[in-house]
């Protein structure tokens, strides 16, 4: 693991309206190193999203900043790539259109674009698949399309906002392997927020905790797996030792939540 | 591929037709109503046939067609870029949404008397006056379509590195495009409302000027004949935009189709 690639300095969000302030996230502090992959996880509500979305600079952070490479970033850009749990793919591109939509933005060349894009379409294991539009597909190839296209824009950081979340339960362990594969053969650095322990344990190599509401780092974890990361990891002592500590802390977090109220 | 067949829901839209016919010939033919009121539907079809042989049906077809393609297509030329830019600004939408929900009320033939006397009886007073019925109710429809589409997709375009032009062209509007081609379609048929209006106040030709002319010699029969042709190609300008947005936006589906 090299430098510290994206960082996460104080991050504060608050929401106004007229029924008052709402604080989602309250002063987090997160580091991504380069080629790492690194989990949040947390209970729902607790802002998860308001975080990756201020991380994408989809939404602005109240106080707080965003480093990427030691420089503060403003904003959404192609640095920082993003998977969403709707996939979001444009239903009126093809499957490969999609994945050159990116690089279609920089003003690369067409034949330039075919190449690269089918160089991620293989990667994710969609070859045949090119000319087929998104309504074709089903929820695991879409996200796989959506992986694709984010990764062959080749940004800084992979930002991954519960992709896997709409998809049942075997195409996520599918998934969760293919993502592990690629991030291995990739070396992308990927955040990925989610609220499934078993994932977080799965495929991190350190996970931040977060409280409930107003959402702050509880803890953070290294997880010591093999590097080899496949379901049958799913029983190893270690994982299960890990998955125990993370359910305990969430469980606490959802005692106090009730007594809050 | 699918095989062209009748569907049963198409059969039903053929027999209500069907059925109309039915009772107007039970009405005409029955001496139930006098000729006077309702001709019969030989006696249309005979009226049409004449204005076929004199060349007065076409060329009445063709005058109102152009006179509401060319109204509509100022209008829609002028609310694109409007309707868009209110969907996607704020103060824009702040400054000009009050002043186009005022317009939107004004009934167009009040302002009829107006157009005359500003642009006389030529072609352009009717061009103004469809463009005046549809332009207010097209800018607050295509706002509507533009700000209803998908934001996350907006949001995926700018985390891939899309700039503010490039999501306008290469999101936004083709997200919008079948929304949009619905809105075409609505205010198309709404502009020959207008283009009826038009024609009846100042013209010396067209469909609405024949139906209105018609009504001093109590010919019956060539209003219905224009009644009829004006429904006809209203129908066929429908089936045309379904086409032309299946081509535009094969992706797309629509829900009963």
């Amino acid at each position: 693991m090299g430098d510290v690639k994206l960082q996460a300095i104080d991050l504060t969000k608050i929401y106004s309206d007229t029924n008052g302030d709402v604080t989602a996230i309250d002063h987090v502090n997160l580091e991504v190193k380069e080629s790492e992959f690194v989990m949040i996880v947390g209970p729902s509500g607790c802002g998860k999203t308001t975080l990756i979305n201020i991380l994408g600079g989809l939404n602005e952070a109240t106080s707080g900043e965003v480093l990427l490479d030691g420089r503060p970033v403003k904003g959404p850009g192609a640095d920082r790539g993003m998977v969403f749990q709707g996939y979001s793919l444009f239903p009126w591109l093809s499957v490969q259109k999609n994945v050159e939509f990116g690089l279609k933005m920089k003003g690369i060349s067409a034949a330039e674009r075919a190449e690269q894009a089918k160089k991620y379409i293989e990667l994710v294991g969609l070859n045949g698949f090119e000319h087929a539009l998104p309504k074709q597909l089903s929820g695991g190839m879409k996200q796989r399309v959506a992986i694709a296209r984010t990764l062959a824009n080749e940004p800084e950081v992979l930002l991954m906002d519960e992709p896997f979340g709409a998809l049942d339960a075997q195409t996520r362990v599918v998934m969760q392997e293919l993502l592990a594969g690629i991030s291995k053969k990739t070396k992308t650095t990927i955040l990925f927020i989610t609220h499934d322990i078993d994932e977080a344990v799965l495929l991190g190599d350190r996970i931040y905790v977060m409280s409930r509401r107003p959402g702050t780092i509880r803890e953070v974890l290294d997880v010591n797996l093999p590097q080899e990361r496949n379901h049958d990891c799913l029983v190893l002592p270690e994982f299960l030792k890990t998955k125990k500590s993370i359910m305990d802390m969430l469980w606490q977090e959802s005692q106090d939540a009730a007594l809050d109220k | 591929m699918k095989k062209k067949k009748i569907s049963p829901y198409q059969l039903l839209s053929l027999i209500c037709f069907c059925l109309i016919i039915v009772i107007w010939c039970v009405l005409t033919f029955g001496g139930i109503v006098s000729d006077l009121f309702l001709p019969s539907p030989l006696e249309v079809i005979k009226k049409m046939i004449e204005m076929y042989k004199d060349g007065s049906l076409w060329a009445n077809c063709y005058e109102s067609t152009m006179r509401v393609v060319i109204g509509w297509i100022w209008s829609v030329i002028v609310a694109l870029p409007v309707g868009m830019f209110m969907a996607n600004s704020k103060k824009f939408s702040a400054f000009i949404q009050p002043v186009i929900e005022f317009a939107r009320y004004l009934p167009v033939v009040a302002l009829v008397p107006l157009t005359l006397l500003y642009l006389g009886i030529g072609e352009s007073q009717k061009y103004t006056i469809i463009f005046l019925g549809t332009f207010f109710q097209l800018v607050l429809m295509i706002c509507d379509t533009v700000s209803g589409v998908d934001q996350n997709l907006v949001n995926a375009a700018k985390t891939l590195g899309a700039g503010k032009l490039q999501i306008y062209k290469e999101v936004i509007f083709p997200a919008a495009l079948p929304g949009l081609m619905d809105d075409f379609r609505l205010t198309i048929g709404w502009a020959w409302t207008y283009l009826v209006v038009a024609e009846m106040v100042a013209a010396s030709n067209g469909l609405g000027y024949m139906i209105l002319r018609s009504q001093r010699y109590l010919a019956t029969d060539t209003i219905f004949a224009g009644l009829i042709l004006i429904g006809l190609i209203g129908l066929i300008t429908d089936f045309l935009f379904r086409i032309l947005t299946k081509i535009v936006a094969p992706w797309y589906d629509r829900l009963n189709d």
